[in-house]
């Protein structure tokens, strides 16, 4: 480990909202993992006496259909950071790999490429998946595909600008001149130097993708055959005014989950960019 | 110098055209990347649509014609707002979104100004109360704000503040039945309007209070704010008359930005509340699988976007006269 990325680590472990949200996110992730050791029948499973409140026979009670949700919960951790991850994972390639290619070349690939990136900022992003979605057939896939279609503009901007801002510098120019391939000074020269943005970028972008998830299944958009904490809210609306706790506990699955990533987001940012430092 | 102004709305109008033309064509061809036949989607897969609707849709898209005859009758559709027809609905496509426009230009109206407002004064006073326990609080408030999903705001709001304590109407826009007239109505209609704009705003309030304190604090720490302190101005006068007007563009610009993304919450939002929108009338087709009409409410609110797009940059030219009108080659001041 070098003296500088020692450095980063010192500054995100001091900072006590990213341990916290680190802490948070771990937990989480834990949870996922534990889902088929602790609930090995899965989530669609009718256990119990519908309708059980919270600290009854089930911790955090049943649903309609005697479904425990504490079984829904940690089943729905895994969908969750599953769809945030995959989802960002293609908006960085995506994003990446755009916002380069227009900020290395410039001129009209530039041009080009910035009016596709404006066409897909300009368009409402959520509508914009909704419409995917329905059309493509609701599924796992569809609704990651249709989160970072909608979503790697912002990134492919930001890449640009950063790549822009490197491309001019000597020790670039000095690789041009010993006459080193474009995709080799793109990928060895400069991305380098980008990827603390794209990381922070990306970190938070988890968050986004998860909370765009749990609103495509709220809506009913998500795959059927999955559980996920935004179906679980959506189906738990119909009983709201008798059990309060069907649609308050995913809720809150979901608030911790995305503050926890933003925590650790900005941690991050800070750690990294310190001079920037803004919240 | 208004005549200024007139000229660059226009170019920014201009400059939006070729936006518009995209999303027609990425509409066009959306509906073919559906599996099956595209009158069958179109039409809401099940069997409920008549064979003599199905044939009216084969003839609108021209199913039957080459792909680019099919693109141009489209297209001239298209541009007179010929968005179909509902099968489902019985009624144009055009009239049910423009019938409904007004609600959701309503509710994004209001949660626009209630997130503005209270985003600006809770950021600056955060960044007046800097590392002391208001701002800190401030602070928390919207980062937990800030992660919390839109409908399970507005499903918790509904729990508390319509189910438990019947402050509020749980859904709708008006009262059914109820033949107020007049004042009335408007009061029953704000009445409904409470819950589901503080909802729509909520995650947006968040976001403007973290950018109005960054901006504030970085605005506090320029020179002319130190030369207006060294002059004597009083401490308020210089937040008010230096620091705030200039720490506020980031979050109008913000706030343009936001319109595309507060469409989307207002689908969310506008389910959740039974408020009669275009939100509202996406999550119904939706559930009905009525394409077409989905595909022309997606239609109509891009072009909500780019039009709010260019009027904002309009306003940003208000705010802030270092902006030039004429571009950056002709000058001629």
């Amino acid at each position: 480990m070098t003296d500088g990325s020692a450095r980063v680590w010192w500054r995100f472990l001091r900072n006590p909202g990213a341990m916290l949200g680190a802490l948070i996110l771990a937990g989480v992730v834990a949870l996922a993992a534990a889902a088929p050791l602790l609930y090995p029948e899965g989530p669609f499973e009718m256990v119990g006496r519908p309708y059980a409140p919270p600290l009854s026979e089930f911790l955090l009670g049943t649903d309609m259909l005697g479904r425990d949700i504490a079984a829904g919960i940690a089943h729905g951790a895994r969908i969750s950071l599953l769809v945030g991850c995959v989802a960002t994972l293609v908006i960085v390639l995506l994003g990446t790999l755009i916002g380069s290619l227009a900020g290395y070349f410039g001129g009209r690939v530039d041009s080009v490429l910035m009016r596709v990136t404006e066409f897909f900022q300009t368009v409402p992003s959520f509508i914009g998946a909704i419409v995917l979605v329905a059309i493509l057939q609701p599924s796992l896939a569809s609704v990651i595909g249709a989160i970072a279609i909608v979503s790697w503009a912002p990134l492919a901007r930001l890449v640009r600008g950063e790549v822009i801002s490197v491309r001019n510098r000597e020790y670039v120019q000095s690789c041009v001149a010993l006459g080193m391939g474009d995709a080799r000074i793109i990928l060895v020269q400069i991305l380098p130097n980008v990827i603390s943005t794209v990381v922070v970028a990306a970190s938070l972008m988890v968050a986004t993708a998860i909370l765009f998830e749990s609103g495509l299944s709220f809506l009913g958009l998500g795959d059927p055959n999955i559980m996920t904490w935004g179906f679980m809210i959506g189906a738990g609306r119909a009983a709201m005014r008798t059990a309060w706790w069907m649609v308050t506990i995913p809720g809150i699955a979901i608030l911790l989950t995305v503050l926890a990533i933003n925590l650790v987001g900005d941690g991050l940012n800070e750690a990294l960019n310190p001079r920037l430092k803004q919240l | 110098m208004w005549q200024a102004r007139l000229s660059y709305l226009l170019r920014r109008f201009a400059h939006g055209l070729p936006i518009v033309l995209a999303i027609v064509v990425v509409n066009f061809f959306l509906v073919r990347l559906a599996p099956g036949d595209a009158a069958t989607v179109l039409a809401g897969e099940a069997g409920a649509a008549t064979a003599q609707y199905m044939e009216q849709i084969r003839a609108q898209f021209g199913l039957d014609q080459p792909l680019y005859v099919q693109f141009l009758s489209y297209m001239k559709n298209i541009l007179v707002f010929d968005m179909g027809y509902s099968f489902r609905h019985g009624r144009t496509v055009a009239s049910l979104i423009f019938e409904r426009l007004w609600a959701t230009l309503l509710l994004m109206g209001t949660a626009m100004a209630i997130s503005t407002g209270i985003g600006v004064l809770l950021g600056a006073l955060a960044a007046r109360y800097d590392r002391k326990p208001l701002g800190f609080a401030i602070v928390l408030f919207a980062i937990v704000s800030y992660a919390t999903p839109l409908f399970w705001v507005g499903l918790m709001l509904i729990i508390v503040f319509a189910l438990n304590l019947g402050w509020f109407p749980t859904s709708g826009i008006a009262t059914i039945g109820a033949d107020t007239g007049g004042l009335g109505h408007v009061l029953d209609v704000a009445h409904h309007l409470v819950l589901p704009a503080l909802t729509l705003s909520f995650f947006y309030m968040a976001l403007y209070t973290r950018l109005m304190r960054a901006s504030m604090l970085e605005t506090l720490r320029m020179d002319f704010v130190t030369t207006a302190r060294a002059k004597g101005v009083a401490e308020g006068r210089v937040v008010r008359r230096h620091v705030l007007r200039n720490a506020i563009l980031p979050v109008l610009t913000m706030a343009g930005v936001q319109v595309s993304g507060m469409l989307g919450g207002s689908v969310i939002v506008e389910s959740v509340f039974g408020w009669p929108g275009l939100g509202l009338l996406a999550f119904e087709s939706l559930a009905a699988r009525d394409l077409n009409l989905l595909l022309g409410i997606f239609f109509l609110s891009s072009l909500l976007v780019v039009a709010t797009n260019a009027l904002i940059d309009l306003a940003y030219t208000l705010v802030d006269p270092r902006i030039e009108l004429a571009g950056r080659s002709k000058r001629n001041d």
